[in-house]
């Protein structure tokens, strides 16, 4: 690997990304999957940052799940993406930022859409004036939430309590970073790094101290591509293509995977949980299955927030090694608390990977 | 009175049209920004479809140019005044020129593999691209990964930066096709027992001979051709390259390893052939190469009197099609200057 080589393409995709003044917008299915992961983008923001951060509760899905399962069409997307916009434009805002990689990737669509396009613009405002009354600007900068912790990656080190080191060993910690298909993929430009080689995660694993695998299925889809689990009949597909992943991943023995896309922190927790019962396979050490964060949960493991309120206890891979080796504390008698303090109950243990 | 005539480039084209011209009675002053000419001959080993050496033809060519030509080498034109019947230059070194008649022949340059991101050019070890594997030839520097294992598998890539909307070249570049063929037979006569395999949209063996070449390199050599387009390359923990590639004749998806990949890059136009032609305003196509006045009937003129192109400076080129074109260009040189 040159890594010179990789980082002369880095220089070439730097973007905009806005510093303050943000209307967010959420995932559709984040909370389900990761429930503290929007707030603690928000709690970084706000309280560590003191950056401006705004959320207007009228706001909806983006149509991006119905929209690549083909159920939803383009004009309706562009309809209810206007729609945000005007919500945005209300509130007197222009810096967009959202949670969701597949809205991230159909926002650049539309706007490139539009760019191209102007008289589709045109045709957008009548539809969304005549539903609704509804006029918009659109946004000066449009980021995802990934890009912004990106951009203040240095200053969440500098108030950091831990850094990604073994605690024990004093070596980097090896990380598999996988972006989302739509961050970068469609629109190379709008991705920091690109779509083929991208930094957004890189920056903040290298800078906190990590090391980065570069494994051969690196660009491979952790297998929730809606057509592979969304139609139940394609769900084998799935799980096959996170097992290709992880059998790549495996011999570079990575403590951990970060994500920055709804589904892929889902897909390879889960699919992790049902290959062991499957095939009675672990991909991590000891028995262990390899950790999955996302990128908000591992700032805020960097910034020495509790891991149970950073919502770890409802992954599925157990995260404790991984805390073991960042030397970040952790009460097991508090694991499955709620948060007034009541036992929420346990769940059973897998058959092979290794809980605690 | 004399009459002069400049030729930018001394490569093939350049070098060529320089001896016929002095073979005419001309006087010639040949420019070269290198230190030698030659141009990208010089770089390479055996020539298609022979396998000749390079470096016969450069012979053949440097004797001709013997004596009867003003060769000026590390010599760049920084400004060109046309005249209403001539061009008086400005090179870089401080000097000028008078001419009568201009003939450019700057050639082209090889396609920046490191654009096609997906296939890791300057990312990954053991890709490396055809003029770089032609280098390892004429060196007679031993073959091998760059962590000094003998390659037992190994890739052509055709196509790289050719026939490529997302490059930007929808042109194709004539010659990597039969580069890629005669390279893999290269290979395997210096490693039988290799396993080597060429990914292409489809194979251009448009010359005498290139075809037969093909045909050997199947037959004789057991080279693997695979319809398919290589959609991403990536790295094994032991530097290895992992392929993905459709192979639509079968129209499946495939995955192997190989240790060590060519990517066979195409032409592009030179960025000294365009500021001359911005300089002398002439004409440049969608595909960024110079624009003869007609390309059918006066492939050597411009639309510009006096001023003539031969060569790559047009679009892709074999080597014995720029000799013959810039014979071509001499001759209409030539004429020209009868006029004048």
């Amino acid at each position: 690997m040159i890594i010179e080589g990789k980082k002369r393409l880095w220089q070439e995709y730097q973007k905009e990304i806005a510093d303050d003044r943000y209307f967010y917008v959420r995932s559709c299915v984040r909370q389900n999957f990761f429930p503290a992961s929007e707030k603690v983008f928000l709690r970084i923001l706000k309280e560590e940052l003191g950056k401006d951060v705004y959320e207007n509760a009228a706001h909806t899905t983006c149509s991006g799940i119905g929209y690549h399962s083909d159920v939803v069409p383009f004009e309706t997307a562009m309809t209810v993406i206007a729609r945000q916009f005007s919500l945005m434009t209300e509130s007197g805002y222009e810096h967009f930022v959202t949670s969701c990689i597949t809205s991230f990737g159909l926002y650049s669509e539309v706007l490139e859409t539009w760019k191209h396009f102007p008289d589709v613009l045109q045709k957008v405002r009548g539809y969304l004036k005549e539903a609704t009354g509804r006029t918009f600007e659109l946004p000066k900068n449009v980021a995802h939430a990934s890009d912004v912790i990106f951009r203040f990656r240095n200053e969440i080190a500098s108030r950091g309590t831990h850094r990604l080191v073994n605690h024990l060993t004093g070596k980097p910690l090896r990380v598999v970073e996988h972006i989302g298909c739509h961050y970068s993929k469609m629109f190379p430009s709008k991705g920091v790094g690109g779509a083929e080689y991208p930094y957004v995660l890189v920056g903040m694993i290298e800078d906190w101290g990590g090391e980065v695998i570069d494994y051969p299925e690196r660009r491979h889809c952790c297998g929730f591509g809606f057509r592979q689990y969304i139609v139940r009949a394609n769900r084998g597909y799935s799980i096959a293509n996170s097992k290709k992943k992880f059998e790549s991943m495996k011999p570079y023995q990575p403590d951990f995977i970060l994500t920055n896309c709804p589904g892929c922190p889902m897909f390879f927790d889960r699919w992790q949980y049902a290959l062991s019962e499957m095939e009675g396979v672990t991909y991590g050490q000891n028995g262990e299955g390899i950790p999955v964060l996302t990128y908000e949960e591992l700032s805020g493991l960097i910034l020495g927030y509790d891991p149970w309120d950073l919502g770890l206890q409802v992954h599925q891979v157990p995260v404790e090694p991984l805390l073991d080796k960042l030397g970040i504390p952790y009460d097991p008698e508090t694991k499955f608390a709620g948060k007034d303090g009541q036992d929420l109950g346990r769940p059973d243990a897998p058959t092979h990977m290794k809980f605690f | 009175m004399t009459r002069t005539t400049v030729i930018i480039g001394g490569g093939v084209a350049g070098m060529t049209a320089a001896s016929r011209l002095a073979d005419l009675g001309e006087q010639v002053i040949l420019l070269e920004r290198e230190e030698q000419v030659g141009g990208h001959l010089r770089n390479w080993d055996r020539l298609f479809p022979n396998r000749r050496p390079g470096y016969e033809v450069l012979n053949y060519l440097t004797e001709e140019l013997g004596s009867k030509v003003d060769i000026r080498c590390l010599q760049t034109v920084t400004t060109i005044f046309s005249g209403e019947r001539d061009f008086q230059l400005q090179l870089a070194s401080g000097k000028s020129l008078r001419c009568d008649a201009l003939l450019l022949a700057t050639g082209f340059d090889l396609f920046d593999a490191r654009r096609k991101e997906e296939y890791g050019y300057a990312i990954y070890d053991n890709v490396i691209t055809s003029a770089e594997l032609e280098e390892l030839f004429r060196s007679g520097a031993p073959i091998t990964t760059r962590q000094g294992k003998v390659p037992k598998r190994v890739g052509f890539v055709h196509c790289v930066g050719s026939r490529d909307e997302k490059a930007g070249n929808l042109y194709c570049s004539k010659v990597c096709c039969v580069t890629g063929v005669k390279q893999a037979i290269e290979i395997k006569e210096l490693f039988p027992e290799a396993e080597v395999f060429g990914f292409y949209m489809d194979l251009r063996m448009f010359d005498r001979h290139f075809e037969e070449m093909y045909y050997e390199a199947q037959q004789k050599w057991d080279i693997n051709f695979l319809r398919g387009r290589v959609s991403e390359c990536a790295e094994n923990q032991d530097q290895s390259i992992v392929l993905k590639i459709e192979d639509t004749l079968t129209s499946r998806p495939l995955k192997m390893t190989v240790d060590l990949l060519v990517l066979l890059v195409g032409f592009v136009p030179s960025p000294e052939t365009l500021r001359l032609a911005a300089m002398l305003d002439l004409p440049v196509g969608e595909d960024r190469f110079l624009e003869p006045a007609d390309e059918h009937t006066k492939s050597t003129l411009t639309v510009k009197p006096g001023v003539f192109l031969a060569g790559a400076v047009k679009g892709p080129f074999s080597i014995s099609n720029a000799i013959a074109d810039a014979g071509t260009a001499a001759l209409q040189i030539h004429a020209y200057l009868k006029t004048l």
